[in-house]
């Protein structure tokens, strides 16, 4: 049996100081307090608390039947969290890295995203996928790869990513509650960036989770990021304003569903928009905002969507990954072209 | 006697073996063949010719099997023959866009069927039309999926019996982890312990997720009984294109008893899965059963079996006919009489004209039904989507198109 649980989160102080690793494994920790059905299956997720170390002491304190060490198979850690949901569980698996995640897909797009449309509504699935993506951590391949879009493509699935350590600790615990299955993309090289850590309010969450958010108002041209690429998109931005450029960012938070509600909004105030992802540009989420943004802002428009991205190359080796991956530069030097249209 | 084992690997040294020719692969697997037959490692409780085995292990596992129980297993046995005769007809006849034949396996799915309890749950491939009876779902509520008006109707839940599942093998680990819900909630370890059986086919033993359910059910102990219908024929590809080694045999690797019955035979497959059940529920699962039994009818109604199996398989197989060896059983012994027989026949051809009645009046589904149930929350993308569409087809009937 487990031990009684000590709670990590202190409820004389309202806010802590976290990274976004850390928000995580106490929104993981808080959703596993208030609901025992939670459970969490992957790879070295017990003792080690995961390569990331996200799961960190879960358990150790929820104990061996809530956090499963799994064997080491993808499409068995989505295919028996499925039976578990379908017998009330509301599993969280993690898949150790994205690159990672294509034995289970079968399992994801077959069963997880299309039980609840066969039974007309009779199967809840209410599984969470943690996946770590995207690249710019020096690794070898398989490890840095952004697949969200081959995700938000399958009808049934939602697609989330979160981008700072509120959105973090909030986000994972919204996930958890919807009775959907959700694919949570988490921004792996931001985990312990201490740049990030800031307060978070841990009795007020922040807003619905499939919303998206401006996080800096500008009216020259709007910036769509999501996960990794909002710390690129903000830091842009600062850099931006020193040279009296105004940039607007949107942290896009929700994949699929897409709110874009915020972003025609922006769009009809700027008349510029840049939509920037590590993920190859064809066929993606940014492909999709463009489609939308020409068809719902047409006449505000002063210049074509413009996109910085990943090229429609695999993820290369990594010490290339800096010519892959559109950093500060690549995203206002996509600025540029779409303010000199 | 050599052992298949023997002539892959030879015993070292001067002796005959390490001199022998070795045998080339088609020989091996042709030996191995030769071990499918069923022969010795084969459960069986009634022989084709209606004499009933006794059995040490099983006997007590259907000591409750009066005639008027047996009667009862031939009455399902017949229903379901008749039904699955009849949705194959009206496919023939444009009826159903496609059947998926059981004929020559109606034992194997009501013995394991009748063998579960009510707290029990089964997980279905898609060819498990015997097992759905057996679990109270109505035969009508199958046909939806093959008219194709919608993807299953049943309640789950309330049967105990999970949507078909139509990709080979994904349901092997669904199941797993439904049984370490059962196990992790403490509902196993007595008598009124729960498990959980799954059906898949030969042809599904070569899927990774069968192998990963495998594992997982091994590993966290739970009550599952992985039930092998080896029907011979994975559409065109015969069972030696799957394994070398017989199926059952299998589970020794993974750490858990496999064992082999007669598919053919509804009283070894009664007795067999309550053992295995039994097991289960007390907390020593997983078993694998490995059904030894033949699919009849060709794969689905668009396959065609006489491009690739010879008909003197078939009349080899008619000879161990899962129904035909019980009515003899029942009327050699005295249990049931000529006339008895004629009413059972009468009500098949009752339960089959209600189904066709039924099938013939299924309504369409309306096109909302497009886009409900996609996601279990209210989704204003698809609700947008329905209304644009639906009002795009009101155009059609304004303007007297439709």
């Amino acid at each position: 049996m487990a031990a009684p649980v000590q709670s990590r989160v202190d409820a004389a102080t309202p806010t802590q100081k976290l990274t976004i690793g850390k928000a995580l494994n106490l929104g993981l920790r808080a959703a596993m307090e208030a609901d025992d059905k939670v459970i969490i299956l992957g790879e070295d997720v017990g003792k080690l608390g995961g390569v990331f170390r996200i799961t960190d002491g879960l358990q150790k304190d929820f104990g061996e039947q809530r956090v499963l060490d799994t064997p080491l198979a993808e499409s068995g850690i989505i295919g028996t969290a499925v039976g578990l949901a379908v017998r009330g569980f509301r599993p969280v698996c993690e898949i150790q890295f994205e690159g990672f995640i294509f034995p289970g897909f079968d399992q994801i797009s077959s069963q997880l995203a299309k039980l609840h449309y066969r039974t007309q509504g009779r199967v809840k699935v209410p599984v969470v996928v943690r996946v770590p993506f995207g690249g710019g951590i020096g690794a070898v391949e398989h490890h840095s790869e952004s697949p969200e879009s081959l995700f938000a493509h399958i009808p049934g699935l939602k697609v989330v990513s979160c981008a700072n350590p509120a959105d973090a600790y909030w986000m994972i615990q919204q996930a958890i509650a919807c009775d959907d299955p959700v694919l949570f993309f988490e921004p792996k090289r931001l985990y312990h960036n201490g740049q990030l850590k800031s307060e978070v309010d841990t009795t007020t969450p922040g807003g619905p989770l499939f919303a998206s958010r401006v996080v800096r108002r500008g009216t020259d041209c709007t910036v769509v990021a999501y996960g990794p690429s909002v710390k690129v998109a903000l830091d842009a931005a600062a850099a931006a304003a020193e040279e009296g450029r105004s940039l607007e960012v949107i942290d896009l938070r929700t994949l699929s569903p897409l709110d874009l509600g915020p972003v025609f909004e922006s769009v009809r105030r700027t008349g510029r928009l840049v939509a920037v992802s590590e993920a190859s540009s064809e066929s993606s989420i940014t492909s999709e905002i463009a489609a939308r943004v020409q068809q719902e802002c047409f006449y505000s428009l002063e210049a074509p969507v413009l996109r910085a991205t990943g090229f429609d190359t695999p993820y290369p080796p990594s010490k290339l990954e800096e010519h892959f991956l559109p950093d500060l530069d690549r995203v206002l030097h996509t600025v540029d072209r779409a303010m000199g249209w | 006697m050599s052992s298949p084992e023997q002539w892959t690997r030879p015993e070292p040294g001067e002796g005959p073996a390490a001199q022998a020719a070795q045998p080339s692969r088609e020989q091996v697997i042709a030996g191995l063949r030769n071990t499918d037959a069923g022969g010795a490692e084969v459960t069986q409780l009634l022989t084709p010719e209606g004499e009933r085995i006794a059995s040490p292990q099983f006997d007590r596992y259907i000591s409750d099997i009066d005639p008027e129980a047996l009667r009862g297993l031939y009455r399902d046995m017949v229903l379901v023959r008749r039904a699955d005769r009849e949705a194959n007809a009206m496919q023939r006849q444009g009826q159903l866009g496609i059947w998926v034949p059981l004929l020559g396996q109606e034992a194997a799915q009501v013995g394991s069927g009748r063998a579960l309890q009510p707290q029990d749950m089964a997980f279905p491939s898609y060819r498990e039309h015997g097992v759905a009876y057996t679990r109270g779902v109505d035969f009508k509520e199958l046909l939806g999926i093959f008219r194709c008006t919608d993807h299953g109707g049943w309640d789950f839940q309330a049967h105990g019996f999970h949507p078909y599942t139509i990709v080979i093998g994904n349901q092997v680990l669904n199941a797993a982890g439904y049984a370490m819900g059962q196990k992790f909630e403490g509902k196993v370890g007595d008598d009124d312990g729960e498990a959980t059986i799954v059906y898949f086919g030969d042809g599904a033993t070569s899927q990774g997720d069968v192998h990963e359910g495998f594992v997982w059910a091994a590993v966290y102990d739970a009550p599952l009984v992985f039930f092998c219908q080896n029907n011979q024929w994975a559409i065109s590809e015969p069972t030696e294109r799957q394994s070398r080694l017989p199926l059952y045999q299998r589970a020794r690797g993974y750490g858990f008893p496999g064992i082999r019955v007669d598919g053919n035979d509804v009283l070894a497959c009664l007795a067999v899965t309550r053992w295995a059940l039994e097991e289960c529920r007390h907390g020593n699962g997983p078993v694998l059963i490995e059904a030894f039994t033949y699919r009849m009818d060709a794969h689905t109604t668009t396959d065609d079996p006489t491009r690739y199996r010879l008909s003197d398989e078939l009349e080899v197989w008619k000879h161990k006919d899962p129904i035909e060896r019980v009515r003899v059983h029942l009327a050699r012994n005295g249990y049931a009489d000529q006339a008895w027989f004629d009413r059972i026949e009468a009500e098949a051809d009752e339960f089959a004209a209600d189904l066709r009645e039924f099938c013939f009046n299924m309504p369409e589904p309306p096109p909302d039904r497009v886009f409900a149930n996609v996601y279990a929350e209210p989704s204003p993308v698809l609700d947008g989507q329905r209304d644009e569409y639906l009002s795009y087809l009101a155009g059609f009937v304004e303007a007297g198109e439709r």
